[in-house]
């Protein structure tokens, strides 16, 4: 048997369903896999051999089952992927990459991850992430920084950096990933993934470590849109769990290569000074391959695009304020000061120190410097006498975002962008200053504040052999819609096929 | 408008971060550009914009009034740092 971990999603699952190899050889082929190349690169912080062998056995009895009764056999059954450490699966740790969740088990499995479960998939282990999905490197990681597979010292961008890393050193067919701002289109593309950010509220956000409620998204990394098609669809759909989730039946996804007649609108506001001339350029000459196929492409304008970055740094800092209260060392995490954090039977001798004094040591040690920086952020913006000029001002601003996505899209079917200014940046590339740091998401943030899905692939490399990213945005619901532009573009082109000479 | 250190150790209390003094001093340097750049939106004339708090225009959803199992008192507990008698041990709140 030829290494299966080259394989694409879908010829993995056929090869499965053909008895080719079992979920069991497919699973300890990943596992393998990881053990060689994740000491260098750091993408997982959790990697669980002993649930993962037991889920494909179980797997692959279903597999002989379902074979024998002639039964449906759902598309992801014992396909090894691998989960954001923001999503929270029983059994295992979630850390969100803090130190502030060290040793937390959830009692729970996400509505997102367990519809894959139903469907047989095979879970490898948690993927490294900035802390609480606050940052665009994975920098912000309490547990170290994860390395890109095409650059060992460059990011591979963030917040779903390992799931992105890990997807492009073929450690797994799949990823899960969570995006606030862009943390799973950045690092697609800086990895040279195709990750999928859906419409708020298509997929469930019970279970996903809460950062910013209005703004967060689960979706998935891949090797190409295709195999994300599968995943998204199973963990695509109404959760009475989630109170945002939409109520909307999931329409059928038909990857049928058709681009003629789709009116793709290529937005001016992201062509800006200082952006890398490599990046704008394979962007132009993907909308080309695109216009070869039958679209129809147009230049239009987002006005306020250039607005989104100051609206989010308001808006998401202050909701994550809010939602990051909960760690308080009461309930779950570890406790400080130590005196009081050992697990005991008896009452707390007199004297001993105060409550206050246990949430200030708790959260200023267990918090990291980007986590308390937007906590001080958003508490300020909703503070009194700054909450209607800074909190309630972004929040009009953020309508005229959403009023320019909702013009566009009486325009064209869907916005073609790059992703990301330049390509993947060296670690400590932005030193200590924050405000360099979120200029990298300059490209992804409107369409977190307007609610829209993006898919992020690969369309191109720079002089250094850096994959580079384009990004399409459709309005609410269009995920099928960008899928199929997203396998029509792989089509015809190779860039996807491409991995890092590492993960060779 | 830079924000002072006694405007920093404010935001902190009430966002209950102890932060050393070297923290407060970085902070109000950060925190002051960023909110430098913010400040940007003020020169937006949003005088007839109404705010966006979420992009759905979802009806409170209701479920039946049904009973369901929900976390077991052992699992909700299995995470604290310090329990006793099957609750969440805290430090004093008020002084004796």
């Amino acid at each position: 048997m030829t290494d299966p971990t080259g394989l694409s999603l879908l010829e993995a699952s056929a090869a499965l369903r053909a008895g080719e190899f079992s979920s069991l050889d497919l699973t300890r082929a990943c596992l393998d896999r990881i053990a060689a190349l994740d000491p260098s690169l750091h993408a997982f912080l959790a990697v669980a051999p002993s649930q993962a062998e037991a889920q494909a056995g179980a797997a692959d009895r279903r597999l002989a089952e379902t074979r024998r009764s002639g039964g449906v056999l759902p598309p992801l059954l014992g396909i090894p992927i691998a989960v954001k450490d923001v999503l929270a699966v029983q059994a295992l740790p979630a850390t969100a990459g803090s130190r502030i969740l060290e040793g937390f088990r959830p009692p729970y499995t996400a509505t997102a991850v367990q519809r894959l479960i139903d469907d047989g998939v095979v879970i490898l282990g948690k993927t490294n992430t900035d802390e609480f999905a606050m940052g665009s490197s994975t920098e912000n990681s309490a547990y170290g920084v994860t390395h890109n597979p095409w650059a060992l010292h460059r990011v591979p961008g963030g917040s779903s950096g390992g799931s992105a890393a890990a997807v492009a050193a073929r450690m797994c067919f799949a990823a899960l990933g969570s995006d606030t701002g862009g943390s799973i289109r950045q690092p697609a593309a800086f990895c040279g993934v195709t990750g999928l950010k859906p419409t708020y509220g298509r997929v469930s956000r019970y279970g996903l470590i809460a950062y910013g409620s209005s703004l967060d998204s689960v979706g998935a990394l891949a090797r190409s849109s295709a195999d994300l098609t599968p995943v998204f669809e199973t963990m695509a759909g109404h959760d009475p769990s989630d109170a945002t989730s939409l109520p909307r039946p999931l329409p059928p996804i038909e990857l049928n290569g058709e681009v003629k007649g789709v009116r793709i609108g290529v937005p001016a506001e992201y062509f800006i000074d200082g952006m890398q001339p490599e990046v704008e350029r394979a962007v132009r000459q993907a909308v080309e391959v695109f216009r070869s196929l039958g679209a129809q492409v147009s230049e239009i304008s987002l006005p306020h695009t250039d607005l989104a970055l100051p609206v989010y740094y308001i808006i998401a800092p202050a909701e994550a304020s809010a939602n990051l209260a909960r760690y308080d060392g009461i309930r779950f995490g570890p406790r400080l000061p130590e005196t009081v954090g050992a697990k005991q039977a008896s009452p707390l001798p007199a004297g001993s120190s105060t409550l206050m004094d246990q949430y200030l040591a708790t959260r200023g040690e267990l918090f990291g410097p980007e986590v308390k920086r937007r906590i001080m952020l958003g508490t300020y913006a909703l503070s009194a006498g700054y909450y209607d000029a800074y909190y309630g001002q972004a929040q009009r601003v953020r309508t005229l975002i959403k009023q320019d996505f909702d013009r566009a899209f009486a325009q064209v079917d869907v916005v073609a962008c790059p992703v990301t200014p330049t390509t993947a940046f060296p670690i400590g590339g932005h030193g200590d200053d924050p405000l360099s740091m979120y200029l990298e998401d300059v490209f992804t943030l409107p369409a977190n504040l307007a609610g829209v899905p993006g898919l992020a692939f690969p369309v191109g490399f720079d002089s250094e052999s850096l994959p580079i990213g384009m990004q399409l945005n459709g309005p609410a619901l269009s995920e099928p819609l960008l899928l199929r532009l997203g396998d029509a573009y792989q089509r015809e082109t190779d860039w996807h096929l491409r991995s890092p000479k590492y993960g060779q | 408008m830079p924000l002072s250190l006694e405007e920093v150790r404010h935001i902190a209390r009430l966002a209950r971060l102890r932060l050393t003094a070297d923290e407060e001093r970085r902070y109000a340097e950060q925190l002051s550009a960023i909110l430098d750049y913010a400040d940007r939106l003020k020169q937006v004339d949003t005088s007839d914009v109404p705010p966006t708090a979420g992009v759905q225009n979802l009806e409170t959803p209701l479920r039946p009034d049904t009973p369901r199992p929900g976390l077991t008192r052992e699992r909700a507990l299995a995470n604290a740092p310090a329990t006793a008698d099957g609750m969440f041990l805290v430090p004093p709140v008020l002084d004796t």
